[in-house]
């Protein structure tokens, strides 16, 4: 790993004048530090945003969940608040990486990372969510912009990510066995505005299936899915698995959603 | 270089380091703790799994800057007195190692696990060193080691 200036900012505003086009902002570093080792990524500033007390914390409301950015995955797995009225995205958490991974990990970091398999932009989306930045309120939708590309600035910091409680929700995935990153993983969520199938894993950037999405609103079964066609056109293609079967895997997973919803 | 202060395996420990010096570099590098292990460095393996704070890390993937002021215990402070951790117990008596390259990062973890759960089932065990690869043992002796363990504890 290069060498570089290590900087542990005392809050947000500090992190956010201690950034530069050649600097990263440092959660739990679970992406940023291999990268850095594999020489995929080198940084002038590193700037620690853990030590910042206001980015941490989980808070429950009648109509949503919001955590910090730097809330580690293992804060949020075993939130009993968050398994009360949004118990998929615990779980969801449960599933990330491994032990160690969710004791360090963060939300905000994957969230910033945007990796095409990770776990919590899929729950973004199903959920609503706002992310909350040090300047702005940005929809999931609007936020999440392509393979590891977000919509945020280089001075930007996410603060916390607010997520919409849902009528009934699920979240299954596909684990590549080795990294238990989703090789397809689809949340399903029903709100009273209506229905959302966002996808992970199948393509280069999550999305919100909305052929699915319409079966599902005329009849929230899982059979209403079995005539939807997902198309291959545009899905991963690896050693693990081709894009035919990743299309597949996107309906036998958005199946299983539904049915544990 | 940054100074860097912790505490390791109950002593304090002061060091002017390079920023990028992680914590297994620190630990086996500069202090001759070489008892932690690194396998893949890319946080897969789970040879390097130390305790900070109390919960267990791939000591690998973090920064020992990252970490100034925190208490880290590594395979080296798990013995009391000279007498082995019941885990370690459990290690040796059931044979649940082969090269014993990731040993240190096995009961490290596992260690971990009990605090969190006192009798873990196989399921669990296996569930929770996902984090951790063996490629000699196949893994039986080890849940068996666990379980063993949690017994004695």
């Amino acid at each position: 790993m290069k060498t570089f200036n290590y900087h542990s900012a005392k809050d947000v505003k500090e992190a956010s004048k201690l950034a530069s086009p050649n600097s990263a902002f440092l959660a739990g570093g679970m992406t940023t530090l291999p990268s850095m080792k594999l020489g995929l990524a080198s940084y002038k500033d590193i700037i620690d945003i853990k030590k910042i007390k206001k980015l941490s914390g989980i808070k429950v409301s009648a109509k949503t969940v919001t955590i910090g950015a730097t809330t580690k995955h293992v804060e949020v797995a075993n939130s009993k608040e968050i398994k009360k009225v949004i118990p998929s995205l615990a779980a969801l958490a449960e599933g990330i990486g491994d032990p160690q991974v969710r004791n360090r990990g963060t939300i905000g970091g994957s969230i910033a990372n945007n990796d095409p398999a990770a776990d919590y932009p899929s729950a973004c989306i199903a959920l609503n969510a706002m992310i909350i930045t040090n300047n702005r309120k940005v929809i999931a939708d609007k936020f999440f912009r392509g393979m590891f590309e977000t919509c945020l600035k280089k001075t930007e910091v996410i603060e916390a990510i607010e997520f919409e409680i849902p009528q009934k929700s699920n979240y299954q995935k596909l684990p590549n066995p080795a990294s238990r990153y989703a090789v397809v993983g689809v949340y399903v969520a029903k709100h009273k505005s209506g229905i959302n199938v966002a996808v992970t894993g199948a393509k280069s950037c999550v999305y919100n299936d909305s052929d699915i999405s319409d079966a599902l609103k005329k009849n929230f079964s899982a059979s209403a899915i079995d005539n939807v066609k997902v198309s291959s056109s545009g899905m991963n293609s690896d050693i693990h698995a081709s894009a035919d079967y990743r299309a597949n895997m996107v309906k036998v997973f958005a199946k299983k959603a539904v049915e544990a919803c | 270089m940054k100074k860097v202060s912790l505490e390791i395996n109950g002593k304090k420990v002061t060091k002017e380091i390079p920023e990028h010096t992680t914590l297994s570099t620190l630990l086996r590098d500069i202090l001759n703790l070489t008892g932690t292990h690194i396998g893949c460095d890319t946080s897969q393996c789970g040879a390097c799994v130390v305790h900070v704070d109390g919960k267990s890390i791939k000591s690998c993937t973090a920064l020992a800057l990252e970490l100034d002021g925190s208490k880290v215990t590594t395979i080296e402070g798990l013995a009391t007195n000279g007498k082995m951790h019941p885990m370690q117990e459990a290690f040796k008596k059931l044979h649940g190692l082969q090269c014993g390259f990731c040993t240190p990062g096995m009961v490290m973890s596992a260690v971990d696990l009990l605090k969190n759960k006192k009798n873990p089932s196989d399921t669990e065990i296996r569930d929770w060193l996902e984090g951790n690869i063996c490629r000699c043992t196949g893994y039986q002796n080890i849940v068996a080691a666990v379980k063993e363990a949690a017994s004695k504890m």
